[in-house]
Order: structure tokens, then sequence, then C-alpha cells
């Protein structure tokens, strides 16, 4: 593993270095000279950037990345309780500065996604724990006048066999003022108390009362002002002129001004602005606008698929051994484009004085975020703050290369010019017709079997959009023209084969495209399992059998397999009136697989039961784990069986929920979760529950009518 | 000015007749939790009581709601809404929190008129309330353990 170094800017430089055993080396050296601050206080004593005690013995853990649902707060919090025995009722969390220091150690940056938050955490927020731990086990021993070996944390509170005991906060200050540890002591797995045990949520309570000032859009600050902006109707379309006089005149509406991402209308509150916005006369020029078609657009791909792309993987004898196959499976899949639609709409509070500015979000690349902010207004960096939010949702979505909305909320400042806070929201007509999209994806498969079924020859090709081309993250992401988004989950395929050649064409779109909840396994997933289904049947081989058989060497997806199909009661026939599929897909270091079962009346399909199984390493929270499996299950469902973004004239047609509908409590299907035990590593759990959903459902839904939905969503086909 | 009775108050509430509750709420009176999630009566995060019905805010303006008697999840007091609060903690409901207001106020005005709901009665009622993080396995488990609850009680 690699050793987590952290730079301090504040405090010095923190370097970690993973020992052998148990024992972690570490050393914490303050530079006097760089720009310390102020030092430890009483109130709230601080043992290292993650880890605050107060007085009262209230510990802060200081999150480092957004938690937007998928419970990473409650995760950090649990790491450090763990390694400090605090209870659950003592710890308290609170977002992370934008700041060096708190970067993702597996992105070299500060910024939550891919599934890593736990991953690169682990070490770090359980070492920061232990570091205070024995910080104050030291100091109590120096008071106590005993080995500072026989002082022990338990239930929260310091004591020694001799009956001596005092609260976490009796020796805070002391302890926090003494030399970081040069040898850190993990706990060992078999005495975690909260590791595996669920500990509980940290947010659920006020999250059950109203989230009273937790998400930005509730913001509400003296003198503050609400823009929305009026956006081009077709991307490359550009402004040739408006008629504000009536917007102007509107109620509430304190200006109208023209920023480079359209024209922004300022108003005492939300809905005055959306009013005031409505009546702008808009003049656009599209002439280098996108006005393709989604059908003229996939036409084009279907004719870019009959040609080879650049070789991605061509390994064993590539396609060669199709031409001899006793048996050829042969299809074509379509994949729209699909919005996040998080359920708190996009928006961001600035106050900024021409000097300084500070921003209010639910942030997720802060680093990304703080650098446009700054460059979009020309400040250097240390004159920008970002305040992270509890987010409302962001499945990618907030997860932004370009950071669009601090740079437009920066552009209204700016032209603005007054120094008062202004509060940037999107409709939810904004965020469907915004962009951003998963991007549309084409995949054409051929495949040849021999007489038992083993795969002689793969041929792959793909057709989309690069997420990466374009961006501040190209070179680091598309090498040789592949960008990995687009070919993940096809490119890595671990079924026993021959040969695979897989080819990709990336496509020139306006349309800007982004990572959705498990990125580009929400089609390779989608592909490779109904695929894999496709072969057992035209092999007479039972599909569970038949992956069991063709990735035999790798016990860790065996056992995940085997786990869900028994659960499932896969080797017993399913109930009458219903029919199960099953899928099974490696991302972001986890295995899902999930049996779906679907029944069938007067031709629409209802998902009735998904039994899901998981091995994402040590399950820090099994309860998290599993609310993350259901999640993932239910928003990739409702992506597959009803969403597009769909193009006319370059014009997005769908604007709200009416359109862009949902999965609601109607369409939930009972959910079955099943953690395989595992001491491997913690790998990622927000994302991988998305990508067997679909093929799961596709399968099934073979099995009861015969039909293979290729083209997404099911609603083309008439079965919902 | 247009006076409202909101939970339990009365409030004057400075703004255009046809606001939608909704941005009376959030913006004039600073009542958040309410929130706003489409405007279009499709997905429920600005659910409200008015008169013990669930209703969405974003659609009533308020000048029809003078002289009913408004609830918002700030005012969901009382046994049927502490049962609720309670189930929803012992479940874990919430991912990222957005719906859960919405969520609340449709699940107290089930419940109200429906002590012990089938799973049905479930669906029919909380089928106006999106949740984007799909929490509705744990939404649909924690209102019937809140009903078991009231019912015990
Ligand atoms: S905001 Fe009212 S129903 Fe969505
Ligand atoms: S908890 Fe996130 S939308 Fe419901």
């Amino acid at each position: 593993m690699n050793a987590p170094i952290l730079s301090t800017t504040r405090r010095g430089m923190l370097a970690l270095c993973v020992g052998a055993g148990t024992g972690l080396v570490l050393g914490f050296r303050v530079l006097e000279a760089a720009g310390k601050d102020a030092a430890p206080s009483a109130a709230n004593a601080e043992f290292n950037p993650f880890v605050r005690i107060d007085g009262a013995g209230k510990v802060t853990v200081i999150v480092k990345h957004l938690d937007k649902g998928q419970g990473v707060a409650t995760g950090l919090a649990t790491l450090v309780a763990e390694e400090l025995n605090a209870r659950p009722d003592q710890i308290v969390v609170e977002f992370a500065p934008s700041d060096s220091r708190y970067k993702n150690l597996l992105f070299g940056m500060q910024g939550t996604g891919g599934s890593t938050s736990m991953a690169n955490s682990f070490d770090q927020y359980r070492e920061a724990g232990a570091a205070a731990r024995q910080m104050l086990t030291e100091a109590a021993a120096a008071a106590w006048k005993v080995p500072a070996a026989e002082v022990k944390i338990e239930a929260g509170e310091l004591r020694h066999a001799s009956g001596k005991r005092a609260g976490l906060g009796e020796f805070a200050e002391a302890a926090s003022k003494l030399p970081v540890p040069s040898t850190i002591t993990l706990k060992k797995p078999e005495d975690w108390i909260y590791i595996g045990k669920s500990f509980p949520r940290v947010d659920v309570k006020t999250k059950s009362e109203g989230s009273v000032n937790l998400f930005a859009m509730d913001l509400h600050m003296d003198g503050m002002l609400v823009a929305v902006t009026a956006r081009p109707p077709k991307w490359g379309a550009t402004l040739r002129g408006f008629d504000a006089a009536a917007a102007k005149a509107s109620p509430g509406v304190a200006g109208v001004i023209e920023i480079p991402q359209g024209v922004a209308v300022l108003a005492a509150s939300t809905w005055q602005a959306i009013k005031g916005r409505e009546l702008l006369k808009l003049d656009w020029d599209e002439t280098g606008a996108e006005t393709r078609s989604s059908d003229a657009m996939f036409a084009e791909y279907r004719a870019l698929a009959e040609k080879p792309g650049i070789s991605v993987r061509n390994t064993g004898n590539g396609a060669k051994g199709i031409e001899g196959a006793a048996k050829i499976v042969e299809a074509t899949y379509e994949f729209p484009y699909l919005a996040h639609a998080p359920m708190e709409p996009i928006n961001i509070t600035i106050l900024y004085d021409g000097a300084s500015a500070q921003f209010w979000t639910g942030s997720q690349f802060q680093t990304v975020d703080h650098g446009v902010a700054a460059q979009a207004l020309g400040l250097p960096p240390e004159k920008i703050t970002i305040h992270t939010m509890w987010a409302g949702g962001s499945f990618g979505r907030r997860a932004i290369y370009d950071a669009h909305y601090f740079a437009e909320a920066a552009a209204i400042a700016k032209a603005w010019g007054k120094p008062q806070p202004i509060k940037l929201v999107y409709t939810r007509e904004d965020d469907i017709k915004g962009g951003y999209y998963r991007p549309a994806f084409l995949h054409k498969a051929r495949v040849g079997l021999d007489a038992d079924g083993n795969i002689l020859g793969w041929e792959h090709r793909i057709v989309g959009q690069s997420i990466l081309k374009g961006t501040p993250f190209e070179a680091m992401a598309v090498k040789n023209g592949i960008d990995d988004t687009s070919v993940e989950g096809v490119s890595n395929m671990t079924y026993a084969n021959a040969g695979m050649q897989v080819d990709l064409h990336t496509t020139d779109v306006k349309v800007p495209v982004l990572w959705w909840r498990s990125v580009g396994h929400t089609h390779t997933a989608y592909v490779m399992e109904t695929m894999i289904d496709e072969l057992a049947a035209a092999a007479g081989i039972d599909p569970v059998e038949y992956r069991l058989r063709l990735m035999k060497d790798d016990p860790r997806k065996v056992a995940v397999l085997k786990l869900a199909a028994d659960k499932a009661g896969w080797s017993t026939p399913a109930p009458e009136g219903r029919f199960r599929g099953v899928a099974l897909h490696h991302s972001f270091g986890s295995t899902v697989a999930e049996v779906a079962e679907v029944s069938v009346k007067d031709g629409k399909i209802t998902v009735e039961k998904v039994v899901c199984a998981v091995d994402c390493g040590v399950a820090v929270n099994p309860d998290n784990i599993a609310a993350q499996m259901e999640g993932g299950i239910g928003y990739g469902l409702g992506a597959i069986l009803h969403d597009a973004i769909t193009l006319k004239d370059g014009a997005v047609e769908q604007a709200n929920f009416d359109g862009y509908p949902s999965l609601r409590i109607t369409g939930m299907p009972v959910i079955e979760v099943h953690v395989v035990p595992s001491t491997e590593k913690p790998s990622g759990v927000g994302e991988p529950g998305v990508p067997p959903i679909g093929p799961a459902v596709a399968n099934a839904v073979f099995k009861a009518t015969g039909k293979r939905v290729r083209d997404l969503p099911f609603t083309k086909h008439g079965l919902v | 000015m247009i006076e409202l009775n909101i939970n339990g108050t009365a409030r004057g509430v400075d703004a255009d007749p046809a606001t939608p509750l909704l941005w009376a709420l959030r913006d004039t009176l600073k009542m958040t939790g309410t929130k706003f999630g489409c405007g279009i009566a499709q997905c429920g995060a600005c659910t409200v009581l008015v008169d013990g019905m669930a209703v969405r805010s974003c659609q009533q303006p308020i000048e029809g709601l003078v002289g009913s008697e408004i609830t918002t999840i700030e005012g969901a007091k009382g046994p049927v809404a502490e049962a609720l609060h309670a189930a929803w903690v012992e479940h874990q409901v919430p991912q990222c929190g957005y719906c859960q207001s919405g969520q609340l106020m449709s699940a107290v005005a089930l419940l109200s008129d429906t002590p012990k709901p089938t799973d049905a009665d479930i669906d029919a009622a909380m089928q106006g309330n999106i949740c984007r993080c799909a929490t509705y396995v744990r939404i649909r488990a924690a209102i019937h353990t809140a009903a078991g609850k009231l019912g015990a009680a």
C-alpha cells in the first residue's frame, strides 16, 4: 500500500508512513514560522487536522468528504470513535475547509467520488483517532502519575485500575499540546467495537426533523438576493440580444445582468426571480449550436459502429475465434443520455466584496471549485473560502470538472458589484435541461462459442462521448485517445475467453457529459451481463452455472454470486408467476450480484424483489452498506425503466419529473442485502449497487417474455 | 399582507397573493424545513398539511389559504409525528435527507387517517413523494413500525 503523505499548510508537515505490523510511524513537525494558527484552545483542542476535543469531551471529527447521503460523515466518525473508544453521543462532525490537508489520498486533490471515500480514509482517520487516544492517555498518565500504558479509554472515559476516571475533555488541552506520538498503534480488528457494527448515522435525527440549516438551498442571509439564469436553449447558442424591461419591472426584481453563461435575474426572493426570468425577451444566435436530434445522432453512431475504432484491447485470438464458432451471438445496444436529478437542485451562495469571496454549497471537488472560483474572480486562492454544506444528493452531478456553477456565481457577483450575498438557484427545469448527463452510448458485440459454451472470440465496439476529453482531467485519464470511463467494465472483462477485441469511437457532440452514479459501468455492465445471459442460453447452461464456470479463478466473485443465488433460492423454481434474472458486476473495488424477480401483467412488468450480495472488503457499517445497495438498486431501476434525455433539433425535450420520471415507492421492489464477510481493505459501496440491476431485470424479463431489451429505457418497449 | 395560520400561530405574510405557499414559507418566513424539489406538484418535497390533508405547497397560492390550518415539518408535533420521527431514526431512513420533510408530512397525513395502513395504503399515500436516494424500503418499514407503536399505545 502507498504511504499516505499529508502535507499541512496550517500546522506544518504531517508525514505518515505505514510501518511493519500494526505499528505506524508518524512524524509531526510543527513549523513555527509557517503561519501556525493560534495555539489549540481549551474550548476546542486540535489534535490533528481531523480531530478536535473540547473541554466538555465533545469530539469533533472533521470530515474531508462531501456527504450527499452516502453516509461518509458517519463512516469517518466511526473510524475516529473506534480508535478513541468514544461513545456515539460524544461525536459531532464538521465539514473540512477546502485545504490541501484534506485531499483524497487516491485523487491527489480534495474531492469525493469514485466510491473512494472509505477506501482512502480508512487508515488515515483511524490513525488520527489513535494518535488522539495515545496523547490523551499520556496526558492523563502524567497527571495521575501512573505509567501511560495503564491508562485506557473505555466508553468515552479515561480510566485507570486505581479507580481514577476522567472525561475526554479534562485532559484534552494538555494532550493536544503533547508531541504527536512517533509510533501509532491501531486497534486490532478483533477489538473493534464499532467497525462492522452499524454505528448510528450522525445526521438521521436532524434529517427526520426538517433538516433545518443543513442544505445550501436553505440559506438565508441579511440582504441576500436570489439569482436564476436564462441559459441558451441549445448547446453552443450565443446571446444576440435581450430585452429586460418587463423583467426589471416585475415585483422584487433587483436587477438583470448579462454574464457569459446567459442572462441572470436577481430578486429579493426565489419566486420573484423565477417570475422575472419568465418575462425576459431573449434572442439567441444558433449558428454554432448543436442542432441534431437523438434519432439522427444514433443513426450516426450506428454507422460508426460498422467501422473499426481505436483499439482498446486485443488479447488472445482477438475476434478470430468467432469464424469457426459453433454458435454466434450478436447484439447492438443503445443507451440514452441520463440526468442525475439530485433531489436538491444545484445552488450556490456567494458573498464577494471585491477582495475576497466566500461560497456555500455542497462542494464535491473542493480543489477544482476553489481554483475555478479564484480564476473567475481574479483573486489569489487564499482569498477564497468554501463552506461545504450537506448536499441533497449528487449521484455525480456535483463532482464537476469545470466547476461551472462556481464560475457562474462568480460571474454574477462580479457583474453585480455590490457586496451582497447572492444565492444562485437552479430550478428543476434548469437541472433537467442543464446537461452534464451520462453520455449516450452504443455498443455492438459479437461473440462466438464452441459446442460446450466456451468463448472462442469476442468482438466489441463502443461508440459515445468521452466524459474527460477536453477537461482538466484529460491528461490524467485519457490514454492514447481512450477514456477509460467509456470502456470500463468491458475492457477489463474477466470471464474466461480465448480472445477479445474491443475498440472505441469517441464522438463529438456539444452536449456536456459527466459521470453518473457508477459512470461507464451504467452501460457496460448492462451489455456484458445480458450478453453472458444470452451466451448461457445459447449454450443451454443455467446462467449462474455458466458464470461460475467462466470465472472459477476468481474466488471472491464466485462467493458473491453463490451467496446471491443461494439467498434468492436460485436452485428452486421461482414462485408462481414470477421470473428470475441474475447479474454480477465488479466496480470501484467491489463485486455485487443481484437476482431480480419480476412478474408480468397485461404485458407490463413489475420488479417484485431483488436479492443482493456484496463484497466490499471490511464492512465498516453494514446497515449503511445495505442502504447504499437499496438506494443504488432504486436509482438504477428508475433509470432503466423510465428515463431518457432526448434531443429535438438540439434542444432537450424533457423539463421536470413529469417528462423525466423518477422511481416512486410504487415501483420499489422488496430488497434483501447480504454482505460477504471479509477482512480485505474496504472498497466502494455508493456506486457498485447500480450496475447489476439493469441486466438482472432485463434477464428476468427475457425469461418472462422471451424479449431481449437492448435499447433503453424499458418504456420504449411498452413494458412499463 | 396576507394572514395565515401556520403551526397554530397567526403569521402575516408580506408577499404577492399569488405567491405559492412554498416560497412564502421558505423565503418570506424563512421556514426552510419545507423543501423545493420541482415546483410542479411532481415530487412532494414541499408537502405540508392544510386542514389535515397533505398538499403540495408549491401549487397553493397563499391567497387561497386564508382561514386554513397549515402545518409544516417545523410544527409536526403530537403522537403521530413523534412515532414517525422515532421510526425514521430506528430504521435509519434518510440518506441525503432532502425529501424527508415531505415524506414525513405525507406519512403524518396517512397515519392520522389510516392508523393501520396496508402496503397498498402506503403506496397510495406516498406515491407523490419522490426520493432520489430511493429510501422507499425503509420508509415503508418505518411507517409500519410507527403504526404498530401507535396501535399499542
Ligand atoms: S416542489 Fe412541490 S411537489 Fe415538488
Ligand atoms: S433521502 Fe435523498 S431524496 Fe430522499
